[in-house]
């Protein structure tokens, strides 16, 4: 019985540990105080102001900027992942081998690695960094995720249907559109999801690339606004939508996934 | 343009998969509305053979024709034959409808004459009122019916089938065969079977294709092929069989098993080697009596539902097997006869083993990539490239690769009777045949070694 608590509650502090900052943030959006701790009683003040904000212009611009971005990071790395999964999964074994090791090099090495690098890119070749830079360098992190995505589909799939296609009289490009893209559509849909996220949620690729033209997404924003002195009082409702979208897509992703395993 | 009177023809056509020779120098002519089956064990080529005439893959050299129609290089789309695969390979994301009218669908056939050739499609494969269905609700069987719809629905020329039937249970398999036995006359449309199942090949085809190592070992009706094999693999690979070794004493005598028997054969010289093929179910077993042409021991009796099968063991010490509808227990005395016409005589395809080689000193011959020892020669100088010959029997397995001078595989096992012969695939790529007594498994790494004194050498 002891041991019971015991277990129970070790597993109750380490969610409160890993969840406390943001239930904090939650439950301090529904109050109206300045200052992050006092609670001045309940109103929805900051979500309608920041809603309606005209004061917010930067904010509402950040906001508008990473949909903006990650939007077409997501919808252009997903073109590009799917392509190079459907390349790599019809190589020989010893080169499909390398390249899924070379596909999974930039998802292991570190976002601050990814940043500069890209960064030194940029300046080396003369590209003035701005709104393009990011989402280059958005899609060149999110790609290889479509890419691990896809490719459990395609080794799924029934290697002859695309042949199956050709015989029936398809051209090699209708076949790929009437069987294979159907086929590996759901792996599509979870990487865009995947990239989408990833993308909306980055700081550090971001913050090396996007130059110094005023252009700010939401992290960037957020990061400037805190060291000029405290957090404006509209980011926490902000965190809170940010963070419930996100959770849903996460749920949307796993049950897809759960999906795909039933099958 | 010629009229031809084959819908297929296959000419000189070879491939190779790098080094590999997966078919080599194929021939063959399909006659318009034939059931030809391309059999043979598995990594025969026969898979190749039908891809390439699919249009999966390009041959490397020769030339396939369908109905007189050059098609060497045409991508797959453009032939007028089509195929149903082993796995079915059903579109999973459509329904059976949407499936058999994917073909129709992409030549812009109009809507009303779809669902018409749609539904007399199912029909024709016992599937009517499953339009709707999802493909992976149905059986393996059901699945493989909407696959051959799917393809006849097109009205090809030509319907290839690759091993459509491997995938499903024994029952549903003989239903099948049947079924597809009627398909193909009410089509009247020729069918290319390819299968590894030589029951199932005797039972469907107008023409049996036997193939072996990329090679087309014989061509001929289902009949032709069980009564008169042209060589022992065929003979082997094709129902139950006693090889033995023979000599062709004259025009229709034969000796084997240590006795002369009369046959039927002639045409091969006198004193000729060869090899004797009798079937089980052609030799007769009774009790020991004056008109015994061997007589032996039978060794093992197994019930086998129809018959029961027998191995005797003769006097002179070979090992036949006997099928018969009346049960004679291991241990009992028995007398054995076969009738001369049920006496297979075939020609030896080899009665050594010869590969070139080249002198590198008086003691040494290099051949099959390694350096041998052989008695000392006079004859040739270092260098010199001789013909090297060596007996069956002298060929020396071993367990350990490492005792070997040459390592290889045990590929193809012929049971004769009194020994073994089988077909080691060297790494060198070369195959060397051994005759041997001790039992070998198929695919057993080996180490080979031949004594000096058993190494011929002849000039070029």
């Amino acid at each position: 019985m002891m041991k019971k608590i015991l277990a129970k509650g070790y597993l109750w502090l380490l969610l409160a540990l890993l969840y406390s900052p943001i239930l904090i943030i939650m439950i301090f959006s529904f109050t109206e105080a300045k200052v992050l701790g006092n609670w001045t009683g309940f109103s929805t003040k900051l979500y309608s102001s920041l809603f309606s904000g005209g004061m917010h212009h930067s904010l509402m611009n950040a906001i508008w900027n990473t949909f903006v971005i990650a939007l077409l990071a997501a919808t252009i790395s997903t073109a590009l992942g799917s392509i190079a999964a459907i390349g790599i999964f019809n190589l020989r074994s010893k080169a499909r081998a390398v390249m899924n090791f070379t596909n999974n090099i930039p998802i292991m090495n570190p976002d601050i690695i990814t940043g500069v690098s890209l960064f030194l890119l940029f300046v080396s070749f003369g590209i003035s960094q701005g709104f393009t830079t990011v989402v280059l360098a958005h899609i060149a992190f999110c790609t290889p995720y479509v890419v691990l995505s896809v490719m459990p589909r395609l080794r799924k799939m029934n290697p002859n249907i695309y042949e199956a296609a050709l015989d029936l009289g398809a051209t090699p490009f209708q076949a790929l559109r009437k069987v294979i893209l159907p086929e590996i559509l759901p792996g599509m849909i979870s990487g865009f999801i995947l990239a989408f996220t990833l993308s909306i949620d980055d700081f550090a690729v971001t913050i090396f690339t996007i130059g110094n033209e005023g252009l700010e997404t939401l992290s960037t924003y957020i990061y400037a606004d805190a060291r000029k002195g405290g957090l404006t009082p509209e980011l926490r409702p902000l965190s809170t939508i940010i963070f419930v979208t996100v959770l849903v897509l996460l749920i949307v992703i796993n049950k897809r996934a759960e999906k795909q395993q039933k099958e | 343009m010629q009229q031809s009177t084959y819908i297929i023809e296959v000419q000189n056509v070879s491939k190779y998969f790098g080094e590999k020779v997966a078919l080599d120098n194929i021939n063959l002519n399909v006659k318009k509305g034939e059931f030809v089956t391309i059999l043979g064990p598995s990594g025969c080529g026969k898979t190749t053979l039908l891809r390439l005439i699919a249009g999966f893959q390009t041959a490397s050299e020769g030339e396939i024709r369908i109905a007189g129609n050059e098609i060497t290089q045409t991508p797959p789309h453009l032939r007028p034959v089509n195929t149903v695969f082993q796995k079915y390979a059903l579109f999973p994301h459509l329904n059976v409808f949407d499936n058999i009218a994917f073909g129709l669908k992409l030549k812009k056939t109009p809507k009303q004459v779809i669902e018409k050739k749609v539904k007399s499609a199912l029909k024709m494969v016992g599937m009517t009122d499953y339009e709707d269905r999802n493909v992976d609700s149905l059986s393996g069987g059901q699945q493989q019916r909407v696959a051959i719809a799917r393809a006849i629905v097109n009205e090809p020329e030509v319907l290839l089938l690759d091993e459509p039937l491997a995938a499903l249970d024994l029952k549903m398999r003989k239903d099948m065969q049947m079924e597809l036995k009627e398909m193909h006359q009410k089509l009247g449309i020729t069918f290319v079977y390819v299968t590894h199942d030589q029951e199932e090949a005797l039972t469907l085809s107008d023409t049996i294709v036997v193939m072996s190592e990329g090679k087309i070992q014989q061509i001929g009706t289902p009949m032709d092929i069980y009564n008169e094999p042209i060589n022992s693999f065929v003979a082997d690979f094709i129902g139950e069989s006693n090889i033995l070794n023979g000599t062709m004493i004259k025009d229709e005598v034969v000796r084997f098993a240590g006795h002369e028997f009369e046959c039927v054969d002639k045409g091969f010289g006198e004193n000729a080697p060869v090899d004797v093929v009798i079937r089980p179910e052609d030799i007769y077993i009774f009790d020991p009596s004056d008109a015994a042409q061997l007589t032996g021991t039978v060794s093992s009796c197994i019930f086998k539902g129809v018959h029961f099968e027998m191995l005797v063991q003769t006097k002179e010490g070979y090992e036949l097997m006997v099928q018969d509808y009346h049960a004679f227990e291991a241990g009992r005395e028995v007398g054995l006869l076969v009738k001369p016409f049920d006496i297979h005589v075939m020609k030896k395809e080899r009665t050594c083993n010869t590969f070139e080689g080249k002198m590198i000193d008086e003691q040494h011959v290099e051949f099959l990539g390694c350096e041998f020892e052989c008695l000392p020669q006079t004859q040739f100088s270092a260098g010199d490239k001789v013909e090297v010959q060596i007996d069956f029997q002298n060929v020396i397995l071993e367990d350990n690769e490492e005792d070997g001078r040459l390592t290889g595989e045990v590929k193809f096992i012929l049971y004769k009777g009194n020994h073994y012969h089988l077909t080691v695939f060297t790494d060198w790529d070369e195959d060397i045949y051994v005759d041997t007594n001790d039992v070998w498994d198929d695919g057993d790494r080996v180490g080979i070694t031949i004594a000096p004194e058993h190494i011929r050498l002849n000039k070029l």
